[in-house]
């Protein structure tokens, strides 16, 4: 089984890869490229511990194949920060006290990014909706409803 | 020793020594961000499966498709002779177990001449990828005779029940249950049936819950590497490394001292991560192969071969006088846990009436083996279906008698002196100052709207101690490195710090925590039992003592005064009685500059079996909405009220209590284990196992009552457990009383209820 020739752009860096045709984007990833702050919780969709953006689009990294993001932009968690300086969701999410094992927060600060980019003044039933997608075992959601309506109100600020 | 193996609760376990000194807190109680946030945030956070290793190979196990069956034949050759199978193993690979625990646990991971449940893995394989290793496992050829199975706690306690396993009757099981009964429990005190006889109204139900899985979201992940000297190195996502040290030691036969654990970042655990499922695989392969292997396990074989929970079934008789004092209370409750022995009833026939100053009490329990997987702990195990049957009952006894519900829990509720139904005599606790707030909160009060109901729950779980080793070192510059050994699952680690800068008096900042692998610290018990807040912070704070004790022998060798002459202040050696004023106070940057010419490197350290984890309590009011069209049910508010006895970090506390809400919530109208006519499991995925999405939730508010434990120096109690405990009665009570019949069974889905509004005609 050859391996196809990928072309892609990952956090706004080129890169090549050789992924086999089954190969998952979430394995090219984490496998191929060490990039693990992408999660795999289910491999089947339902969980979004694997949330990444594909030409902005959120996706589950589960169900996409690495062969299919040649020539496209994907961006993950690893670039969602501005080298040192933390995205406003990441910095309202540690405020909050939004996570507790921390095993999701990189899909819901993924996902997030992408509600905010769509809806910068969502409601509180537009955000949980929208991270309807995204499990969270350890909080409830309650903080995490509250970091994103705090990031929001300070993006739209800013 | 895990949770599972806690059979008797010490006489004195609540009413501890006389640990806790008021004080006024500067860092304790404030809410700074938590020293591994930004790892977190950020995708660094080394998880399970996030190791990689050179040569590493992947590892996979084949698992049975029957719920019961003897392997006829098992034939591994063809997988072996696959280029690129580098190891392949079977159950005849383990030695002959040392102790109990290396004996179930082994079995439990895999089998030998019979498959136990659906899930039960019969091979495991090590090959250069993943693709590889599928196609191994295709080619093992395994022979099954299936046999007759069990999976209902009803079915598999009764006599004539299919057996699941020869030889695991319990001696003290009385007649007229199955030889699948392997354990009996009961406990209580006075005359119940003198107690009935004073009662104006007697109400007496049974309930069912289905089995739930904790639903962490980061499966099982393990790294191994073991030499061929015998020395092994493990990394892996756990509660608790030091105990999969133990299960892995005794299971492979090795001495603990030539394994080496270390624990990644934990991606939940809430119980099932407190054993151990594929870590002796990956180490057993990893030695036939002489290479790295890991193994992850996929979400479909976290359902279907970790450690669920128990399901049950109970029954329980409360009787009451018209002005709504309790005269009599009795429990009967069936757990099953798989097809092994556990526990878990014990915890819940000890806490099924542990809220209630009672006469005249007794609770008792039988667990009863399924081909179901070996149980794991899930949040207050065992106590969740007890309480969920206890104040059901409660709630039905205030609708027939028209008593506020609070009132009548108020007019019972233990209080500090009462002498529990499982043996100890409290120390101060906070149940009345719980219910009196619930009472006086706007959401008891608040009018309700049409079609929306509330209920009322007690919650309580004992929380736990155990085995603890902290050391904290002085660095030369005056910062200070926390050396700890439990997994940090929900933000110990700031609790740690904040602990070691409260007594040192420093700046948190000036602290920093990490978790120690097994070589570089003493035993440390499981992240588990509420226990790390209480104990480690307890040896954290002793640690720090022991550090303030030495830097002031330092300073006053250095001002040449007693040392006893000298007290601890801010972050500083004063000196102190007749001494006072006559030197400079010594900050803590001078002494550890110095230590080097004062006698060396300074470190406190603390180790403990802690005792005197004092006892939790909380109560839940929930309202809610049913459609009867649908039978769905809508949560609208929620409100959670607990004692934390200090909550170091608020806000971590909040994020506990309002996660055992959300998965008590669950557990109550969606989640449950569904098993076929075949015994297989039919819903292993988050599609069909649903756990709460966000926009399933209401908001869930939160009151931290601070009653301290007198058994921790700053009256810590554990929090993580007992917000599980109430939700499932407190969301029965409310739908029972909005579709105006009594619910008995979860999860109350809207097939569920739907049959119940038909029911009532």
């Amino acid at each position: 089984m050859s391996k196809i020739h990928v072309t892609t752009t990952i956090n706004g860096d080129e890169t090549e890869l050789l992924v086999r045709p089954d190969e998952t984007l979430l394995e090219a990833l984490r496998d191929d490229l060490r990039l693990t702050g992408t999660k795999e919780g289910c491999g089947t969709g339902d969980c979004g511990a694997c949330s990444v953006t594909l030409d902005g689009r959120l996706v589950c990294a589960c169900l996409v194949l690495g062969a299919e993001v040649d020539g496209k932009d994907v961006e993950t968690i690893e670039g969602i920060a501005d080298g040192e300086n933390l995205h406003v969701i990441q910095t309202k999410i540690l405020e909050h006290a939004a996570l507790q094992c921390g095993v999701c927060t990189p899909g819901i600060i993924v996902a997030t990014k992408a509600l905010l980019e769509k809806n910068p003044d969502p409601s509180e039933t537009e955000i949980r909706y929208w991270l309807a997608g995204n499990l969270c075992r350890c909080t409830g959601y309650d903080k995490i409803i509250n970091a994103v309506m705090d990031a929001a109100a300070e993006m739209r600020g800013a | 020793m895990s949770l599972d193996n806690v059979p008797e609760h010490d006489e004195d376990a609540a009413a501890p020594a006389g640990e806790y000194r008021p004080r006024d807190f500067k860092v304790v109680g404030t809410r700074p961000l938590r020293p591994d946030g930004i790892d977190k945030v950020t995708g660094k956070a080394m998880y399970g499966a996030d190791f990689y290793a050179p040569g590493m190979l992947v590892g996979k196990m084949l698992r049975s498709p029957h719920a019961h069956a003897r392997i006829v034949r098992l034939d591994t050759s063809k997988a072996t002779a696959l280029p690129g199978v580098k190891a392949v193993m079977t159950a005849a690979d383990f030695p002959a177990p040392r102790n109990i625990e290396a004996k179930d646990v082994g079995h439990h991971i895999m089998a030998h001449d019979q498959v136990l449940y659906d899930g039960h893995a019969v091979a495991a394989v090590a090959a250069t990828s993943e693709a590889v290793a599928k196609q191994a496992l295709k080619l093992i050829d395994v022979e099954y005779e299936v046999l007759p199975h069990v999976v209902d706690v009803d079915e598999a306690v009764k006599p004539g029940a299919v057996i699941v396993r020869e030889g695991q009757r319990n001696k003290k099981v009385p007649d007229g249950y199955s030889d699948n009964c392997s354990g009996w429990y009961e406990c209580g005190h006075g005359d119940v049936e003198a107690g009935f006889a004073k009662a104006d109204l007697i109400v007496e139900r049974s309930f069912k819950t289905a089995s739930t899985h904790q639903g962490y979201i980061e499966p099982h992940a393990c790294l191994a590497s073991m030499g061929p000297d015998g020395r092994a190195d493990l990394w892996c996502c756990t509660q608790g490394h030091y105990g999969v040290r133990r299960m892995c030691a005794g299971i492979l036969g090795m001495e603990q001292s030539q394994l080496r654990v270390t624990a990644s970042e934990i991606g939940g655990g809430f119980g099932g991560k407190t054993t151990v499922f594929i870590e002796p695989v990956a180490l057993k392969l990893s030695e036939k192969a002489g290479r790295p292997v890991k193994i992850v396990m996929s979400r479909e074989e976290v359902f279907r071969a970790t450690g669920p929970t128990t399901s049950s079934s109970t029954d329980v008789k409360i009787g009451m006088t018209r002005d709504g004092k309790i005269t009599a209370a009795t429990a009967m409750c069936r757990y099953e846990g798989g097809a092994w022995d556990n526990w878990t009833v014990n915890m819940g026939v000890q806490s099924a009436f542990a809220s209630y100053d009672l006469e005249a009490v007794k609770s008792q329990g039988v667990n009863v083996l399924t081909n179901r997987p070996k149980q794991a702990a899930y949040r207050a195990p065992g106590t969740p279906q007890a309480t969920y049957a206890v104040e059901s009952v409660m709630d039905e006894l205030c609708q027939k008698l028209e008593l506020d519900p609070i009132d009548t829990r108020l007019k019972n509720a233990a209080r500090e002196g009462t002498k529990a139904a499982y043996g100890p005599t409290y120390a101060k606790i906070g149940l009345v100052e719980l219910l009196e707030a619930a009472k006086a909160h706007p959401h008891y009060s608040a009018p309700l709207e049409p079609g929306v109901s509330r209920g009322v729950s007690n919650g309580f779980w004992f929380n736990f101690g155990g085995e603890t080793c902290v050391s904290l070192a002085l660095n030369f510059d005056g910062t200070i490195t926390l050396i700890e050994g439990n997994p940090d699952i929900g933000g110990s680690r700031a609790a740690m710090t904040m602990m070691a800068a409260e007594e040192l008096g420093v700046a948190y900042e000036k602290v920093r925590t990490l978790v120690a692998d097994t070589a570089s610290l003493g035993h440390n018990e499981t992240t588990h039992g509420s226990r790390v807040t209480f104990a480690v912070g307890l040896a954290t704070i002793k640690a720090a003592r022991a550090a303030k004790a030495e830097m002031c022998r330092r300073a006053a060798k250095f001002w040449g005064i007693d040392p006893d002459a000298v007290e601890w202040v801010d972050g500083c050696a004063r000196a102190t009685g007749h001494n006072a004023g006559d030197f400079e106070p010594m900050p803590i940057e001078k002494i550890a500059k110095d230590s080097p010419s004062t006698g060396g490197p300074i470190v406190g350290h603390h180790e403990v079996t802690a005792e005197g984890a004092g006892v939790s309590f909380g109560v839940h009011l929930v309202d809610l909405k049913v459609d009867p069209e649908t039978g769905f049910t809508e949560v609208v508010r929620y409100t959670v009220f607990q004692d934390a006895g200090k909550a170091i970090h608020p806000s971590y506390v909040e994020g506990q209590l309002q996660g055992g809400a959300a998965q008590g919530i669950g557990w109550a109208l969606n989640e449950g284990y569904i098993y076929g006519a075949d015994g297989c499991l039919q819903n292993p995925g988050f599609l069909d196992y649903r756990v709460p999405v966000a926009s399933d939730l209401p908001r869930i508010d939160t009151v931290i009552l601070e009653i301290p434990n007198p058994g921790h120096p700053y009256g810590v109690r554990g929090v993580g457990e007992t917000g599980i405990v109430p939700p499932l009665a407190a969301i029965t009570n409310a739908v029972s009383r909005n579709i105006g019949v009594r619910m008995n069974a979860l999860p109350m889905s809207p097939p569920a209820i739907r049959a119940a509004i038909k029911s009532k005609g």
